[in-house]
């Protein structure tokens, strides 16, 4: 067939959604199109946007499951508005229509809009006919009607060919963005090995979308987006929750010392338990624990023993844990606690992301109870996390907190592949048989861990628990001077670790008007307000936080630098609580967002421009 | 036959006192924990370990102190939480021979969760139940398997719920080795624990165990001298259930479930009564065996049930052996590379 010459239209970048009923497959379609953008040279960021239940009720707003991407040049966030929506549904249009650019595409599948479904939506009356959507580029397609009859000769019966919808959509947007189609095939023969009859109609969807798109001439602008302005090297497309689970099986690796992982499913943190069981040929052992307690504490019966031990969870696991991780504390045993944070208190809003639980982190246990914590801030780098938190857990022999939430977990990005042998050394403090020095809490004067000695091991029988220990020779003591002595030795350990970590960098001017701080997750969608106000040549700066405790050694001498400082997060100010109490000499603004939803680019920039405005 | 990968044997015959501690022991005088350390004491050396090679993990309670009283590794963790503590040391470190002390309240109550599961995926550890029917730590309070009825500080008229029986939990949850002891008998606990070291599996000894504190005299009538011999039968595989002070009582099994006989009464004999089978896969004479109670029944003690079953630990080897076999991930060099990616030059 030859192609008709469409208008193409060079983009540095653009915002795409899909959205549908939660059976609609929504997620599965997402996927396909960033792996595809991947393939074809794009940099990108993903966010899927799904309900709690698994199978909302169908066409209503409650039940929309959406996947946003966002491709291009070089792009840091999932992005805030998007510039192609994808509604199957109208109920998917009307609860995403505000995520829509003014003047931007719209596609949308006309045969779902029967009088039932616009009911059930909540829409008075159609929207493709009573012109409230003149502001957008329509581009209504009966799609239903047109996969079936695409299908019709694979004798299907018409649930399963209704099914491919999802794929005709795909197959449009692959004309829109100029993409091989061969691309999904090759997919299509993967993922549906165990049922043939679904590569041939999906791929005959996807072919009848793609030429639909090109025949009715509906697409009147096609996309080209440049190539990624990337570093050589190889690349791969990476969610935030595998790559954890990778940078644990990279720091196993190194370390020599084997991976356990108790843990118990959660959203949005099971990603991490189920990625790591299919891994026992690198031989991790995963144990899927009887609930949250056992979940940790298999996890540090494997750390008294060894092991590399972890446990994934979120916000609600986490406080389930907090006893535990006090035994970690006092025991002096390494140990990672994953908390992949979501919207609270309680249940909460379990498939959406926030940044709530620092605090939890930081104090949520009795005693004085330090622990170190860094915080992911993007899902290609909390593969490097991982291992990093991994590698400061073992050696400085403290349990840790590695922060991430459900937006970076669930999100993917480009991944540079790193070769494991160029990672940074890990070399836990392994006591020697025999050495006739050991004494189960003498300490590293350097970094004031203890030694770990194994069970199994010549000449270290010992003891460890939860009941203060004497200094050096680890037995039980009750006395008053001693117990204030360990309490400052824990608290020391923890904060020796900056010696270990980087200073706190920052983006833009050393000196400045405004320092915007940001930590963890938020670090795509900040960066880039930032950046776009540096271009605009507004006078700001920006420090990304990800070591929070301790806190890089540098931070009190950078905060004295700026003549403002705003803290955003996803939070009611829980980092900025933080930073007033360990260095109260500054004064701090705040901007803060509690919706369950990640930054807007535009709404960061405001508040930016409105702060640099005041006098 | 392949190599039993968890023992490792010890080259030099050990003692008791290679595993006396040098910590003072802080249990009350007189309290029946001290007979249990003792009997533990001997069946260590007996079972050919190396002595670097016990692991000895506790919950929280007076029975919880006993890592710190044998010279083993040791871990005394949380209230309720010493069976998935144990849970990690065994799968992490298989070759480890670990045992887990601990109370009626630290796995009746507050670890009830943790001690189902333990048992339901068969762990190959020891757990040593130290069966007291009070809370002593805290000083006297009710316990999940104190007596309806029992007057203490928590319920000064009585306590108004159903006690559980250990055994019956621990059959319930699927489990393949369950012994009974009395704390008096020091004899019959060490050859019951040493039967326990040898069980492939989670063995669950429950040790009826006296508080002279707080709830002095609670197993009188299993325990005490005039009554001990028509209210105890010790059950010994492939024997007869006999027992009394004249030998002369007898457990048979009828229609209606077992039933105390007595021998040469009603033309029954020894040919008629119940013979123990502790290797039975089916668990359900075990069952009959630990729920009897005097004072119409005896209070079976000994092996009730030691039944071969695979443990977990063991298939997480064996899932782990098959994967390194039939994986093409064989680093994590692999494993980052595997799927779509792709080279910008």
């Amino acid at each position: 067939m030859i192609k008709k010459k469409n208008k193409a239209v060079t983009k540095e970048d653009v915002v795409v959604k899909f959205v549908g009923d939660s059976g609609d497959g929504m997620q599965l379609t997402g996927n396909l199109f960033s792996d595809t953008a991947a393939l074809e040279g794009n940099d990108l960021a993903n966010f899927p946007d799904y309900p709690a239940e698994i199978r909302g009720p169908h066409n209503t707003v409650a039940g929309v499951s959406g996947f946003q991407v966002h491709i291009g040049k070089k792009v840091h966030s999932s992005g805030d508005m998007c510039d192609v929506l994808v509604a199957m549904n109208p109920a998917s249009l009307k609860a995403n229509l505000k995520w829509a650019k003014k003047g931007g595409t719209i596609i949308t599948d006309t045969d779902a809009y029967d009088e039932k479904a616009l009911e059930k939506s909540g829409y008075k009356s159609n929207p493709l006919t009573d012109e409230s959507l003149r502001d957008y580029n329509m581009i209504k397609a009966p799609i239903t009607t047109l996969t079936k009859d695409a299908l019709k000769d694979l004798g299907l019966d018409s649930k399963t060919a209704e099914k491919s919808r999802n794929m005709f959509a795909l197959g449009m947007m692959y004309f829109m963005f100029n993409w091989k189609q061969e691309i999904a095939f090759d997919f299509f023969k993967k993922k549906f090995k165990k049922k043939p009859e679904l590569i041939e109609s999906n791929k005959i969807a996807l072919q009848a979308g793609y030429n639909y798109a090109e025949t009715v001439e509906a697409i009147s602008v096609t996309y080209d987006i440049p190539a990624a302005a990337l570093e050589k090297g190889k690349y791969r497309n990476l969610s935030g929750n595998i790559a954890t689970a990778w940078g644990f099986l990279a720091a196993s690796e190194r370390s020599g010392r084997p991976l356990f992982l108790g843990s118990y499913p959660i959203t949005p943190a099971t990603e991490i338990l189920m990625e790591l069981a299919k891994h026992k040929s690198l031989g991790a052992k995963v144990f899927q624990a009887e609930d949250e307690i056992a979940g940790i504490c298999s996890a540090i019966g494997a750390s008294f023993a060894g092991a590399m031990a972890l446990t994934s969870t979120s916000g609600p696991g986490l406080s389930l844990k907090s006893e535990a991780i006090g035994l970690a504390v006092m025991t002096e045993l390494p140990l990672v606690i994953v908390d992949v944070q979501r919207g609270g208190p309680s249940t909460g809003l379990p498939t959406k992301s926030e940044q709530s639980d620092l605090m939890q982190a930081l104090f949520g246990r009795n005693g004085e109870c330090p622990v170190l914590i860094i915080a992911a801030q993007s899902p290609s780098d909390c593969f490097i996390s991982a291992y990093e938190t991994a590698k400061l857990s073992m050696e400085h022999m403290t349990p840790a907190i590695l922060l991430t939430d459900g937006y970076i977990g669930q999100g993917s990005e480009l991944f540079k592949i790193p070769k494991v042998a160029d990672l940074p050394d890990i070399k836990p403090p392994i006591a020697k048989p025999n050495d006739p020095d050991f004494k189960p809490f003498k300490r590293d004067p350097k970094t004031l861990a203890r030694k770990w000695a194994l069970p199994g091991t010549e000449g270290l029988r010992h003891r460890v628990g939860g009941l203060e220990k004497e200094n050096i020779s680890g037995n039980v003591s009750m006395n008053a001077e001693n117990h204030e002595l360990m309490t400052e030795l824990r608290f020391n350990k923890v904060m020796k670790i900056a010696d270990y970590i980087p200073e706190q960098q920052v983006f833009g001017a050393a000196e400045n008007d405004l320092l915007v701080i940001s930590w963890g997750g938020t670090f795509g969608a900040v960066h880039t307000a930032v950046e776009e106000l540096i271009n605009e040549g507004k006078p700001v700066s920006h420090a990304h936080f990800k070591y929070i405790m301790p806190l890089p050694k540098n931070t009190e001498n950078l905060l004295g630098k700026y003549k403002k400082i705003i803290v955003c997060e996803l939070n009611a100010g829980q980092f900025v609580n933080y930073l007033r109490m360990n260095f109260p000499q500054y004064k701090y603004s705040q901007y803060n967002k509690i919706q369950g939803l990640p930054f807007n680019v535009s709404e960061l920039k405001d508040a930016f421009n409105k702060i640099i405005k005041e006098k | 036959m392949e190599e039993n990968l968890t023992v490792d044997r010890t080259r030099v015959p050990l003692s008791k006192e290679d595993f006396v501690s040098d910590q003072m022991v802080k249990w009350c005088p007189g309290c029946g924990d001290h007979a249990i350390l003792s009997s533990l004491a001997n069946v260590f050396p007996k079972i050919g370990y190396r002595k670097e090679n016990f692991c000895v993990v506790s919950g929280i309670g007076c029975s919880s102190r006993f890592p710190y009283y044998v010279n083993t590794y040791g871990f005394h963790g949380i209230h309720g939480r010493a069976n998935p503590i144990a849970t990690g040391v065994k799968i992490t470190n298989p070759h480890l021979s670990v045992w887990v002390a601990t109370g009626d309240g630290d796995s009746m109550a507050i670890g009830g969760n943790h001690f189902i599961h333990i048992i339901r995926r068969n762990v190959d550890l020891n757990i040593m139940l130290f069966n007291n029917q009070i809370y002593g730590l805290t000083k006297g309070q009710y316990s999940p398997t104190s007596p309806m009825g029992s007057v203490t500080k928590t319920s000064p008229q009585g306590t108004i719920e159903h006690p559980f029986n250990p055994g019956e939990l621990v059959l319930g949850a699927q489990g393949t080795f369950f012994a009974r002891a009395v704390d008096t008998n020091p004899k019959l606990m060490t050859e019951i624990m040493f039967e326990a070291a040898k069980h492939d599996g989670t063995s669950v000894v429950e040790i009826l165990q006296n508080c002279v504190i707080f709830n002095e005299g609670a197993h009188q009538i299993i325990t005490s001298k005039d009554l001990r011999d028509e209210h105890q039968i010790l059950l010994k595989n492939g024997e007869p259930m006999i027992f009394g002070k004249n030998k002369d009582k007898g457990i048979i099994l009828t229609s209606h479930g077992l039933e105390v006989v007595t021998i040469g009464a009603n033309g029954i004999t020894e040919q008629d009564l119940l013979v123990h089978d502790q290797y039975s896969q089916d668990p359900g004479i075990h069952l009959m065996l630990a729920k009897m109670t005097p004072p119409y029944f005896p209070l079976a003690l000994g092996v009730i049930r030691s039944a071969l079953f695979p443990t977990y630990d063991d298939l997480v080897e064996e899932q782990i052996k098959r994967s390194k076999v039939n994986s093409t991930i064989n680093c994590v060099d692999d494993l980052l590379n595997s799927g779509d990616t792709w080279e910008i030059k």
